[in-house]
């Protein structure tokens, strides 16, 4: 072998930078520089120990219903008062979060996996498959959905579910839902992907259908479905608190925000307890704006064109 | 004796990346005379079109900045005009083309608005005034039927008539310098013969002086009357074309005379540099060439060459091989 | 007479333009019009001609990496158009191809040396120790030091990302590699390494190029043979030393005069073609070079030159000839 053909030798600069730069580093390090997404994200898991670890150090208990305690004000053995049977709404909210953050995010796991796998086999397979899972996606996308969901929440209701069992339905069926964004997306990903001289490179080294997809195609479009699935869990925690608050979510006695909320309906608690609806719809605020900020960040820490 | 057009004297931009500072134009001076086509050539990432867009003052700023040197023109440092003036100079004294001819144009108005806009604006013609003129310029870079092209919208257009029509764009205020910035790259052989050919036309007709920037020795050779060379953001070696091309003095200027394959001289192996250009990041204060210089000394890692003519006065270039001191201090 | 390894007649491949409400089919780009050559063991046939003239997909073509409209390609006396998807597959590793864009020909999110080697676990090696190691060797071999085997495509610079996909392609020990301008993105003295790099490559690994380029003074550097295409048409094709010495086709004629040479001396008559080159989708009668030919006459507007042997292995389109 010639001269120019020999290793090369890096120049010093390069070699100072001696871990490996990976893909995810670089977003990892994008992300951590963008204050409002790191606010967002010490909120979020400041509301996930909140809610999930919280509850073991509060001396009261779900069920102690006393009536002689009802509807107080915030004092110092209820930091946030009691409702109108007597419970600590503090520990209710904490609760109610861990029912509240969970719906968020089951229901976006389950948007993702079904939302992703349709896209990706729209996308890669194209002609019919493509056809059938696309127009299924207009029917969803023309169907109303909170409508629906009030509908199915009636009929919960009327086949009386057990309230812990509901909450899975839940899940289900807001996850479901919501596949059809998140599966346009995607397949748009791919579309453009398989465009790419690097897919027409797999081709040409004869690699199995299989590897395409997963090794090639789909890591591209997982910076897609994280920002869309972070934004998402903000709407389906949106959905669960209007769909509770309406009362055809979760049902009492299990507590989430959106029935929590729910107290407010009657003009004397709306007007002389806030400390009834205030905590929760503080906690539905905050937790939104944190994950759209996450959300928001992730986007510009994962997007390829934005500049360093 | 010819006049001095642009005088780039000890310029400095520099851009801040979060890994470090650029150097893009590191001390750069030369000087442009009027009625010359000086070629600045150099591999991407040299500081050749960042010099340009320095002189338009077009440098996006944060992270760009020109943070020293003087640019003269006609006497004046544009470094030190307010943006109005900068801008008038902009429209009419110093205009510029660029490598992709379909991303300058805007696609949803006619060509003859889009040449007739800065006639109006910048020498105040009315509307009827600017589109005899526009015509009158279609026709000078060469478009038959100049009529029917300044109706037509730009994706009508294959894309050497669209380098002729940024080059009208350009001519149209009548500067005095015309900045082309690898005006021909994108652009087939016998296109780019064309548009050279234009260029060259257009120099004799108007005594327009050209900044041309290329990366290709051909054009250099066919168009040039002055060159500069550009390595990692300092200028290596600057001569008239004659002189460097039969007497390159740099190591990396003969190295780029010797890779490239020429027709009809048939080599059984090309020369070739070895290695690549340096990552541009917080450069050291030595010849940035030398890593991938044969004639690397010890001197050259340590300490920059001074850039200054070695026997002959408008030959001048930066290399240690021509200096008589080369111990390590 | 050497060993024909990839035969090609009457290849065309044509894009269709869609319009209207129902896009239905309004007209078809002629991107390959009817093209026929050989490619005989270990040599390299260049192929030069202006953008829109069917160079690439030719390349691609008869890769079958695009489906052909009609005609037959024959590789190793197999039509590749003829064999099952499962068995084309097996095929692949035998005819390779490297690309122009050494950015969009990697993809981002896979690291250097699994990009490389990754081919061979579908093409039966399964031991990665096994995979590891060639990929190293093929490294080496392509100019690669091999920290570099866990490094992401995007700390690399284009003439590294070119040999990344010079070693990808040349792992699957190939006899066959269509280079797609591998060299005009990249940097005048990085051209020359990867030019060198291809043709040591060809003289130990006995490989058989057909090398696409818009620049006649790299295949000229490079190939024992050139085809000249216009407009999706072979205009002229012989040995190299032919078609430089005596270029028989007015194009050819006119692409070899327009190439600036870095000579400021040189002084030469300059044949500056008048016109753009016309589009594909509406080529012009006849000969399709007769809108620009400074040597046309009516029978070039009526009348389609013949492809023909005017000796000496020497094949032009033209009536003046």
């Amino acid at each position: 072998m010639s001269a120019d053909v020999m290793p090369i030798t890096e120049n010093k600069n390069t070699k100072k930078a001696k871990a490996v730069d990976t893909p995810w580093k670089t977003a990892l390090r994008r992300f951590t520089r963008n204050k409002l997404a790191v606010i967002g994200f010490i909120t979020i898991v400041f509301m996930f120990i909140l809610c999930f670890i919280g509850p073991f150090f509060s001396p009261h208990n779900l069920y102690d219903y006393s009536l002689k305690n009802k509807n107080l004000a915030p004092n110092v053995t209820y930091w946030l008062g009691t409702d109108k049977l007597g419970r600590d709404i503090l520990l209710r909210m904490m609760l109610a979060g861990r029912i509240s953050l969970l719906v968020g995010f089951v229901a976006t796991f389950i948007t993702v996996v079904v939302g992703a796998t349709l896209g990706a086999l729209a996308g890669f397979y194209g002609k019919f498959v493509d056809t059938i899972i696309m127009r299924v996606a207009d029917i969803f996308m023309a169907l109303p959905s909170l409508p629906i969901l009030i509908i199915l929440g009636a009929v919960l209701s009327d086949l009386k579910v057990d309230p812990d069992i509901r909450i899975y339905y839940l899940m289900v069926i807001i996850g479901i839902l919501n596949w059809t964004t998140l599966a346009r997306l995607v397949r748009g990903q791919i579309l453009t992907l398989r465009e790419q001289e690097f897919m027409q490179a797999t081709e040409a080294l004869g690699l199995k259908d299989g590897r395409k997809i997963f090794k090639h195609l789909l890591p591209n479009t997982i910076p897609v479905i994280i920002v869309t699935a972070t934004l998402s869990v903000a709407g389906a925690i949106l959905t669960e608190s209007a769909l509770s608050f309406l009362g055809v979510g979760v049902v009492p006695p299990t507590p989430s925000w959106g029935n929590m909320i729910s107290a407010a309906n009657n003009l004397i608690d709306f007007r002389k307890r806030p400390w009834l609806w205030i905590p929760p719809g503080m906690c539905i605020l905050i937790t939104s704006v944190a994950i759209n900020l996450i959300g928001d960040g992730l986007r510009d820490a994962l997007d390829p064109k934005t500049k360093k | 004796m010819v006049k001095d057009l642009v005088e780039f004297r000890n310029l400095e931009t520099h851009f801040k990346t979060t890994a470090g500072t650029v150097k893009a134009v590191d001390n750069v001076s030369f000087t442009i005379r009027e009625g010359e086509t000086l070629c600045v050539v150099g591999e991407s990432g040299c500081g050749k079109s960042v010099t340009a867009m320095s002189l338009m003052q077009l440098i996006e700023s944060p992270p760009g900045k020109i943070v020293g040197g003087e640019i003269f023109f006609e006497g004046r440092d544009l470094l030190k005009l307010s943006k109005k003036d900068m801008s008038r100079i902009r429209g009419n004294e110093i205009s510029m083309i660029f490598q992709e001819p379909m991303s300058s144009l805007n696609p949803v108005l006619t060509i003859g608005n889009q040449i007739s806009e800065p006639l109006m604006l910048h020498m105040l013609l009315d509307r009827k005034a600017a589109k005899k003129r526009a015509i009158e310029l279609i026709t000078l870079v060469g478009i038959s039927r100049p009529e029917k092209i300044f109706d037509s919208y730009p994706h009508e257009l294959s894309g050497g008539m669209r380098q002729r029509i940024m080059i009208a764009i350009a001519l149209s205020c009548d500067p005095k310098l015309l900045i082309a910035d690898e005006p021909t790259t994108a652009l087939d052989v016998t296109i780019q013969a064309q548009i050279l050919d234009l260029m060259r036309d257009i120099k004799q007709k108007l005594n327009t002086s050209i900044m041309l920037i290329t990366h290709d020795l051909g054009v250099v050779a066919e168009m040039a009357d002055y060159v500069v060379v550009m390595y990692a953001g300092k200028v290596i070696e600057e001569a008239p074309v004659l002189e460097l091309f039969q007497d390159p003095q740099h190591p990396y200027t003969k190295g780029l005379l010797k890779a490239k394959p020429i027709i009809n001289q048939k080599q059984e192996r090309l020369y070739s540099i070895p290695g690549q250009v340096p990552n541009p990041i917080d450069l050291e204060d030595n010849c940035h060439f030398h890593d991938r210089c044969e004639f690397c000394m010890d001197i050259c890692k340590v300490k920059q060459p001074p850039f200054r003519s070695h026997g002959k006065d408008n030959h001048k270039s930066a290399c240690w091989l021509y200096e008589e001191e080369r111990e390590v201090l | 007479m050497k060993e024909v390894l990839m035969q090609v007649d009457n290849l065309k491949k044509y894009f269709p333009i869609t319009g209207g409400v129902f896009q239905r089919t309004v007209g078809n780009v002629k991107a390959v019009d009817d093209v026929s050559f050989r490619i005989h063991r270990g040599e390299s046939l260049g192929l030069v001609g202006e953008s829109g003239c069917g160079k690439s997909t030719i390349g691609r073509t008869i890769l079958r990496l695009n489906e052909k409209t009609d005609g037959t390609v024959l590789f190793q006396g197999k039509d590749l158009y003829k064999l099952p998807k499962e068995e084309l597959r097996r095929m692949r590793p035998k005819m390779q191809i490297v690309f122009q864009d050494p950015f969009s020909s990697l993809n981002p999110r896979i690291k250097v040396g699994q990009a490389i080697g990754e081919a061979l676990y579908d093409h039966g090696v399964t031991d990665p120790k096994v995979v590891r190691e060639r990929v190293l060797e093929t490294m080496n071999i392509c100019g690669l030091a091999s920290y570099q085997y866990d490094r992401y495509p995007h700390e690399f610079s284009g003439g590294q990302r070119q040999r990344i996909g010079i070693a990808r392609a040349l792992i699957m020990n190939p006899e066959f590699i269509v280079a797609d301008e591998p060299v005009s993105a990249l940097d005048v003295s990085i051209q020359a390494q990867i030019i060198n790099l291809l043709s040591d490559l060809q003289r130990d690994k006995q490989l058989t190029y057909l090398f696409i380029s818009h620049d006649l003074s790299v295949v000229e550097h490079l190939c024992d043979r050139v085809g000249v295409m216009y407009l999706g048409s072979m205009v002229e094709m012989s040995s190299t030393e032919e078609l430089f010495r005596n270029p028989l086709h007015p194009y050819t004629k006119a692409l070899m005069s327009a190439i600036p040479i870095p000579d400021p001396t040189y002084k030469r008559d300059r044949i500056v073609l008048q016109g753009d080159i016309p589009s594909p989708a509406n080529p012009p009668s006849g000969c399709k070079f007769h809108t620009r030919c400074p040597i046309a006459s009516d029978i070039c507007k009526q009348q389609a030159p013949e492809y023909r042997d005017v000796g000496n292995d020497h094949l032009v389109a033209c009536h003046f000839v």
